[in-house]
């Protein structure tokens, strides 16, 4: 009796196995966690903006940690998780919880410009309410290893998506600008004047111009010209700009024009 | 696919032009650009597109958004000085509410668009409205101020008389009512902006297609389609009358003339993107003794 039930199971386990679409990954579902420290909510919502399109997706992927998306306390282990949001320096379970994330994942992405290279929040200098002594707030790479930064004040649904698909298909060419975004230690509006005007590189496309979020940055005279206080830090404008980095294969790729 | 580091991904090179003598009068060579952008935009391919448009200052542009046949029209031939097109690609979905957009770009603006639809990091909801992306051929361009200095300086008049700039045969041809001054290329050395000494790309290798005068008669165009959409329109505008095909020449002042121009141009920028890498500056650009082919836009 005990040994018929025992292949039943075995059996019951058997078809789960098949049915599932577990051919991506090597078979198993890859298990992301989200963990939100000291942003917005905006990327969030912007990664929630996918759950339509992403339906297919989540047949890939297990979403096993979260505040307001799993019912779940104790921190599992991941293999990607997403952290949005700078840490905060006088905030102990905010580090503790990104020490945290850093062991018990496989890759720890930043996700969103905050959590990058601290965005906005590195203008904060304390004294708001309801906690007038958190004032130093900083991009996660400052205190553990990040593996991958994904700017963005927030970053667009389609990037997150983009982003998570290739993953999930081990793309690791898409993936590899984002590993080295995480070298950037902080950004600004002005990292265009300094990093593409100063080098002689400008062509005046105005890529930088539609990517601001707060329209910090416009243009004139076929330059960019640059208003210091509107800019949020994200950063956008510089990953943006056409001779920061140049992608050729992965454009020639999803153009068809391979 | 034809892989081609010279001339760039492509499928198709033919001679063409627009059959709309409207459009013919008012553009740069065959009309190629604004006779597709106002059929794409009948056909309801687009819904609207960028467009390098008049500001207050005369061969001034600002990138506009065009809706309708008129102010396509209104936009059309070459303006030599930058025009940031793709300042205006987020505005396009906000403020005009475009839902399929069509574009034209420089080589590199063309390539912004494209990296910008590879990697969207910021432009939420934006790129996946990208319908249309026509390139044309550029040599380098000039900021406002180089372009004065010529029309004042060379040809001796104000850019408000000026009626039509062209660069063609080695030489920038300034028309005005009664007049008309060509200025040997080789004088303009100096004035471009700086930013063309790196651009290895001659004839918007990414676009869906592009064209311009190099390798066809006068008053048309060589048209390179590329993706299966810009291969697919200009082969319905044919069919459909908007474009009319006349016999590709192959020959020295043909294709040839293409293929040595865009190979003159990537030669010389490839020498300007080592040195530049020699001197550490942040160019995005390759090392000549890394690349397969030191041709290719990398």
């Amino acid at each position: 009796m005990f040994e018929k039930l025992m292949n039943i199971l075995k059996s019951e386990e058997n078809t789960e196995k098949k049915s599932s679409p577990t051919s991506i990954n090597n078979g198993k579902k890859l298990k992301i966690g989200y963990i939100h420290l000291s942003g917005c909510t905006g990327d969030l919502m912007s990664f929630t903006e996918n759950y339509d399109e992403l339906a297919d997706l989540l047949d890939a992927v297990d979403i096993v940690y979260g505040q307001t998306l799993v019912d779940c306390w104790e921190m599992p282990e991941m293999d990607i998780v997403l952290i949005e949001g700078s840490v905060c320096l006088e905030d102990a379970h905010s580090i503790k919880e990104l020490k945290e994330a850093r062991e018990k994942s496989k890759l720890l992405v930043a996700l969103g410009s905050c959590a990058c290279t601290g965005g906005f929040t590195v203008y904060a200098k304390g004294g708001q309410r309801a906690q007038p002594q958190h004032s130093s707030f900083l991009a996660l790479q400052r205190l553990v290893k990040v593996d991958m930064a994904l700017p963005g004040c927030p970053p667009s649904p389609q990037i997150i998506k983009k982003v998570i698909l290739a993953a999930v298909n081990n793309d690791m060419d898409y993936l590899a600008p984002f590993m080295k975004f995480t070298e950037n230690q902080d950004a600004c509006g002005c990292d265009l004047q300094k990093r593409i005007i100063n080098q002689s590189i400008c062509i005046g496309c105005g890529a930088c111009a539609a990517a601001c979020p707060t329209r910090a940055m416009t243009m004139k005279d076929g330059r960019p010209s640059f208003n210091c206080d509107r800019c949020v830090k994200c950063g956008l404008c510089y990953y943006q700009c056409t001779r920061s980095w140049w992608p050729i294969d992965q454009i020639k790729k999803e153009m068809g024009l391979e | 696919m034809i892989q081609d580091s010279v001339l760039g991904p492509h499928k198709e090179i033919i001679t063409a032009r627009a059959t709309d003598k409207k459009i013919l009068n008012k553009s740069q060579d065959g009309g190629i650009i604004t006779a597709i952008l106002v059929y794409a935009l009948e056909k309801n391919i687009i819904d609207g597109t960028i467009v390098a448009g008049d500001s207050q200052e005369a061969w001034k542009p600002e990138p506009i958004v065009a809706t309708t046949k008129k102010e396509i029209l209104k936009a059309a031939g070459t303006k030599y000085t930058m025009c940031p097109n793709l300042a205006m690609i987020k505005e396009a979905t906000r403020r005009y509410g475009l839902e399929k957009i069509g574009t034209v770009g420089t080589p590199c603006q063309v390539m912004g668009l494209r990296k910008m639809q590879a990697y969207p990091m910021g432009l939420r909801n934006v790129m996946d409205k990208v319908a249309l992306v026509t390139g044309i051929y550029c040599m380098e361009n000039f900021p406002y101020d180089s372009l004065k200095a010529f029309i004042q300086d060379k040809a001796g008049t104000v850019p408000e008389k000026v009626t039509k700039m062209d660069i063609s045969k080695g030489k920038l041809f300034i028309k005005t009512a009664d007049n008309e001054t060509a200025i040997p290329i080789k004088q303009t050395h100096g004035y471009e902006q700086s930013g063309c000494k790196y651009c290895m790309d001659y004839v918007a290798e990414l676009s869906d297609f592009s064209c311009g005068s190099v390798g066809a008669k006068p008053g048309w165009s060589t048209v390179i389609k590329r993706t299966e959409k810009g291969t697919s329109i200009i082969d319905s505008a044919i069919e459909d009358g908007i474009l009319e095909v006349t016999e590709t020449n192959e020959g020295k002042f043909g294709l040839e003339m293409l293929r040595k121009l865009s190979t003159n141009k990537k030669k010389q920028r490839v020498k300007n993107v080592d040195k530049a890498l020699t001197m550490g500056l942040e160019v995005p650009f390759t090392r000549s003794d890394l690349k397969e082919d030191i041709l290719e836009n990398r």
